[in-house]
């Protein structure tokens, strides 16, 4: 079965090739992060008028890099949501009369369905079920995944993303959008202990997160201290400090109580070294085993869209619906 | 030649088939829900003409200027049809294909374009086609620009919406005015034909929506100094 899959939820257009049998054929990525970056985060219509211009070119770049025609494909899968409503329509228009004009069936994949099985996609895939983390920009959240189609929620964050959290750090300290990745590499060179941040809810007796406090406390904490370059370096490493203990206490919680062994993590902020250290550790000592996708599969990208689909739809595909729509907020647990 | 024309600039889903010179359309009110209408649309439209894909020669859309949302669903529905086969593509303005509905040779179109503005423009028959008299802008309607002499037919929701406005500005220069008229498939497919007769399609890939409201965002150092 060749799928083609297109990704449009947010500020990266992806499309992707895979192949039921012979496996991730190619995928290819525009990020607009530099053209969002003049504007401080990302504006929504801004990202809708470049994922269409972006769309054909990236789909002609992978059936060259594939080697295939466009009449081989058995489907087209795209990202019905969660996601920017204008964003999300632009994939779904051209999933869908594609397919219609092919006469083959497109198929709609939940953003964070997409995510989560990615790891799937790696050189070592776990098997289920496992505990899965999802780290993004837009979601903090532990789930419970038994198979294709089997998401339970066991606990999210009440209010910011972690991901997010990093990106309003990076602002509060001066880095550019997106500031995971800026913040990150900043930590790295930050001295630790030097300041301590609060870990929100790490003794809450559930897998409820919180990181609205933790952006505030860094806030307070930038202010009272100089603006000296090792300084915002010691700050950023007391903040990635305190989000990595906290996802990975989390996490441990997380396999505890449902007694899996296995821990999947999915995300943009999946990529974050220290958190990838940090649970590698706490794992190893209590004898659990963590997965991540290839790290260049970590953050939005159409070859997880189209993998889902084949996952999801190997039994056999559905019949072409030609109508189109998209659900900007849509639960993964309701999308089983 | 054969090609298929789709115009969701506003509330409206208006699909066409154009046959050899003959048209088909279907259009109803969408709201902002045409993605669940255009493709069944258009479905019917090949049952009834008994054409299919394969048959077509081009894609066509109207390209704008309308409700931003709207403009992406033609277009990515353009592009997705069009990647299919490699067809070309042509994208008709909006306004254009308001006038081309008004049946008269003078026409200033005004959409209504939210925030107190309107889409703007008028054209005039000659040898048989549209000569832009004005240039398409978006604009208050109190400041649109005045088109030269009388006789003039004020068409689309814009002179509805904003009459209290647009009324005064034209005064003199109106003959009459019809609120109703609003963009349909038909005539982008109208106003299509003899372009791609001419191989003005392009690439899909180069297809585009033409938003004119083009500044939609402050950045950051612009957000700065409005503080
Ligand atoms: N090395 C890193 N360390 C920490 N955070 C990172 C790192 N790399 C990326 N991020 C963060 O990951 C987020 C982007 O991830 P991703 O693309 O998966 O999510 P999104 O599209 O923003 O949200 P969602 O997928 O929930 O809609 C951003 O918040 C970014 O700052």
């Amino acid at each position: 079965m060749l799928i083609l899959g297109v990704e449009s939820s947010c500020d990266e257009t992806g499309l992707a090739l895979y192949d039921s049998d012979a496996g991730l054929l190619a995928h290819a990525l525009h990020s607009q992060v530099a053209m969002h970056q003049e504007y401080g985060g990302v504006v929504p219509e801004l990202a809708s008028r470049d994922h269409i211009r972006r769309v054909i070119p990236l789909a002609r770049e992978v059936l060259a890099q594939a080697g295939r025609e466009l009449n081989a494909l058995d489907a087209v899968a795209f990202t019905e949501g969660p996601g920017l409503a204008g964003a999300l329509l632009v994939g779904a228009a051209f999933a869908k009369s594609l397919a219609f004009a092919l006469g083959v069936p497109a198929v709609g994949i939940h953003h964070l369905e997409g995510h989560l099985l990615s790891p799937l996609l790696s050189k070592r895939p776990p098997a289920f079920p496992f505990v899965a983390l999802l780290v993004s920009g837009g979601h903090t959240q532990l789930m419970r995944v038994t198979g294709v189609g089997n998401y339970e929620l066991l606990g999210e964050t009440q209010d910011d993303a972690a991901g997010e959290a990093f990106d309003k750090t990076a602002k509060l300290l001066g880095l550019d959008y997106p500031g995971g990745p800026a913040v990150s590499k900043l930590a790295e060179s930050g001295r630790p202990g030097r300041f301590k941040l609060p870990r929100p809810m790490i003794g809450s007796n559930d897998l409820e997160f919180s990181f609205s406090g933790l952006k505030t406390a860094v806030m307070l904490l930038a202010r009272s201290q100089p603006g000296d370059a090792a300084t915002h370096a010691d700050i950023a490493r007391a903040f990635q400090d305190a989000v990595v203990d906290v996802l990975v206490a989390k996490c441990m919680s997380a396999l505890q109580r449902t007694s899996l062994e296995r821990l999947v993590v999915a995300g943009g902020v999946g990529a974050n070294r220290q958190l990838r250290a940090g649970l590698d550790a706490a794992a190893a000592r209590q004898g659990f085993e963590v997965f991540y996708p290839e790290l260049e599969l970590c953050t939005d990208n159409g070859a997880m869209i189209a993998f889902a689909a084949a996952l999801r739809w190997k039994g056999g595909l559905p019949k072409p619906d030609t109508t189109f729509s998209v659900r900007p907020r849509w639960e993964l647990s309701l999308a089983g | 030649m054969n090609f298929a024309a789709i115009e969701t600039a506003t509330e409206w889903c208006s699909v066409a088939l154009w046959r050899d010179g003959e048209i088909l359309s279907l259009e109803r009110r969408a709201g902002n829900r045409q993605g669940e209408f255009v493709l069944p649309m258009l479905e019917t439209l090949f049952r009834r003409a008994n054409l299919g894909m394969a048959d077509l020669d081009a894609i066509a859309f109207g390209a704008g200027p309308g409700a931003f949302t709207g403009l992406r669903i033609a277009c990515g529905v353009a592009q997705g049809l069009a990647f299919s086969r490699n067809l070309p593509v042509i994208g008709v303005s909006t306004l254009e294909a308001t006038a081309e509905e008004s049946g008269a040779a003078r026409v200033v179109v005004a959409l209504d374009a939210r925030m107190h503005e309107v889409y703007y423009s008028a054209y005039e028959k000659r040898d048989g086609g549209w000569l832009a008299a004005l240039p398409e802008t978006c604009v208050a309607p109190e400041m649109a620009e005045i088109p030269p002499g009388a006789g003039w037919i004020g068409c689309g929701n814009g002179f509805s919406v904003y009459a209290d406005r647009l009324g005064p500005r034209l005064a003199g220069r109106l003959e009459r005015i019809a609120p109703e008229l609003r963009p349909s498939a038909s005539a982008v497919a109208r106003l299509a034909a003899p372009r791609l007769a001419a191989g003005e399609g392009l690439d899909a890939a180069l297809a585009t929506p033409h938003y004119i409201r083009d500044k939609i965002a402050l950045t950051s150092s612009e957000q700065g100094k409005g503080k």
